[in-house]
């Protein structure tokens, strides 16, 4: 299957900045800029980046009792998210697994969703089959921008004074240079920042004005990625899919008290049951002793040498100025401290089983 | 003193039978910021298109291929405390190996600067 691989609103602006496009998950996206992935990194946990993320998929969610709904499909408390709010929550399947990760807010009359790029498809399908009575309307004409770091609020602020007062998971409507934009204090990097739904044929203008700010430089993909692993946030497809369930995964902080004595989602009986008993494997921040970095897919073994678990997500940190990574390990060897081996390149690498995130996450709370 | 390249993106600069190698500038930018190198050690043998090594990237892993046969003299140790030198100066003095050459004849089979610079054109 040949696809021609899809272009953002925002495509003209990467290669005008000297982005590097690679395909990914069918969208021709920027993996870095002239700066380098380290570069942009630090940017962003120094002062601010500009990401576009309008590869994922917005979507909104009309008509009476969305929110409830909704909560047939996700483990978190959504009823009584207030209106201006979002949430992250996952969807689940029958096993416990998780189908995708996703943002949901509550716009008021409906609502907001963010999905993976990859899950795009697969998510409204799902939604659109489950959510009877339901509206379930994916909208193309955004584009979804990300300003990430210290300085993001006053990149944005500059051009939406609103912005400034917003407080984290806090999301409303705004005018940005004339153009009404959906922004919400929220984020995938562990720092401070916006993410912006921009009417498509306004969005290079308006990335471009945040770009003007001094300490706001374009970040592609690859900082992402390094960014959100130092932050010790999952990565769909890597750290959590349909077998991982959210209690493997220490995703537990993301199902509310009342969820988690009602159950009511796909998989509740595997992930109640795993709430009191514990899961037998888990996700956990691994810290490799040397220099080199342990990828996706890297075997864990313990100190006798016993197979124990498997990398999910690894490289290197350049905040941490070294490798990081996560994986799961079977929960007798999960705890904090634990010595293990890495096999990489087929000889044994020491490492310590660490907590996460590997950085101090920077929210405005 | 003459610099050759091969297809792998290496220079390889002859003096007599001995030779320095390392990655070319343009393999350097392609890679991004280098912060891990594998090498070999002293006096390990290889032949033209085996693995010596392995170079991590932000990004990716990427393995150093032998442009020739010989035999490993010296490991750069630079490099290991300061990987990113590879960035800096690839061509300069983040070489990578010393080696000792098994067939200086191999060596027709590179590129010189210019058949390079088309190559990577």
């Amino acid at each position: 299957m040949t696809q021609i691989p899809k272009r953002t609103p925002l495509y003209d602006l990467h290669c005008a900045l000297g982005g590097r496009m690679v395909d990914f998950a069918g969208w021709e996206m920027p993996v870095q800029y002239p700066m380098g992935i380290m570069g942009e990194h630090t940017h962003c946990r120094t002062k601010a980046a500009l990401f576009d993320v309008s590869h994922m998929g917005q979507v909104l969610l009309q008509g009476p009792d969305a929110a409830l709904k909704l909560e047939a499909l996700v483990p978190a408390a959504l009823i009584q998210l207030p209106e201006g709010k979002a949430r992250y929550t996952f969807l689940t399947n029958a096993d416990g697994g998780i189908m995708d990760d996703l943002i949901v807010a509550n716009a008021g009359s409906y609502l907001f969703v963010v999905v993976n790029a990859s899950m795009r498809e697969q998510d409204i399908l799902h939604m659109a089959a489950s959510l009877k009575g339901i509206e379930v309307t994916e909208i193309f004409d955004h584009a979804l921008i990300a300003v990430q770091g210290p300085s993001a609020e006053a990149v944005v602020s500059t051009h939406c004074p609103q912005a400034a007062d917003m407080t984290f998971m806090q999301t409303l409507e705004a005018p940005i240079d004339g153009t009404v934009c959906r922004l919400s204090r929220l984020g995938y990097t562990g720092e401070d920042g916006y993410e912006i739904s921009i009417p498509e044929a306004c969005a290079e203008r308006i990335a471009s004005l945040m770009l003007s700010h001094p300490d706001c430089e374009p970040a592609g993909l690859g900082a992402r990625d390094s960014l959100r692993l130092e932050a010790g946030l999952c990565l769909y497809g890597n750290d959590i899919d349909p077998t991982t369930s959210p209690i493997e995964a220490g995703l537990t902080w993301a199902i509310q008290n009342r969820r988690r004595t009602e159950g009511g989602f796909p998989g509740a009986a595997r992930i109640m049951a795993e709430l009191t008993d514990g899961p037998a494997r888990k996700l956990v921040g691994i810290k490799p002793q040397g220099r080199a970095p342990a990828r996706e897919g890297v075997e864990i073994h313990d100190m006798a040498g016993n197979i124990i678990g498997k990398i999910t997500s690894g490289g290197f940190g350049p905040t941490v100025a070294g490798p990081v990574a996560m994986g799961y390990i079977s929960a007798e060897n999960s705890n904090i401290g634990t010595e293990i081996q890495l096999i990489i390149r087929s000889k044994p690498q020491p490492a310590e089983v660490c907590a996460l995130p590997f950085v101090t996450q920077n929210y405005k709370r | 003193m003459t610099t050759y390249y091969s297809e792998d993106h290496e220079w390889i600069t002859v003096e007599e039978t001995t030779a320095t190698v390392g990655i070319t500038a343009h393999a350097a930018a392609e890679l991004g910021d280098i912060v891990f190198i594998e090498q070999k050690e002293e006096g390990d043998e290889f032949e033209s298109g085996d693995e010596i090594g392995v170079i991590e990237s932000v990004k990716a892993a990427s393995e150093i291929y032998a442009p020739v046969d010989g035999e490993i003299i010296e490991a750069n140790e630079l490099l290991e405390s300061n990987p990113g030198a590879l960035n800096d100066n690839p061509e300069g003095d983040a070489w990578i190996y010393k080696i000792k050459l098994t067939d200086p004849a191999q060596l027709e089979g590179l590129m010189d600067l210019a058949g390079y610079k088309t190559f990577i054109a």
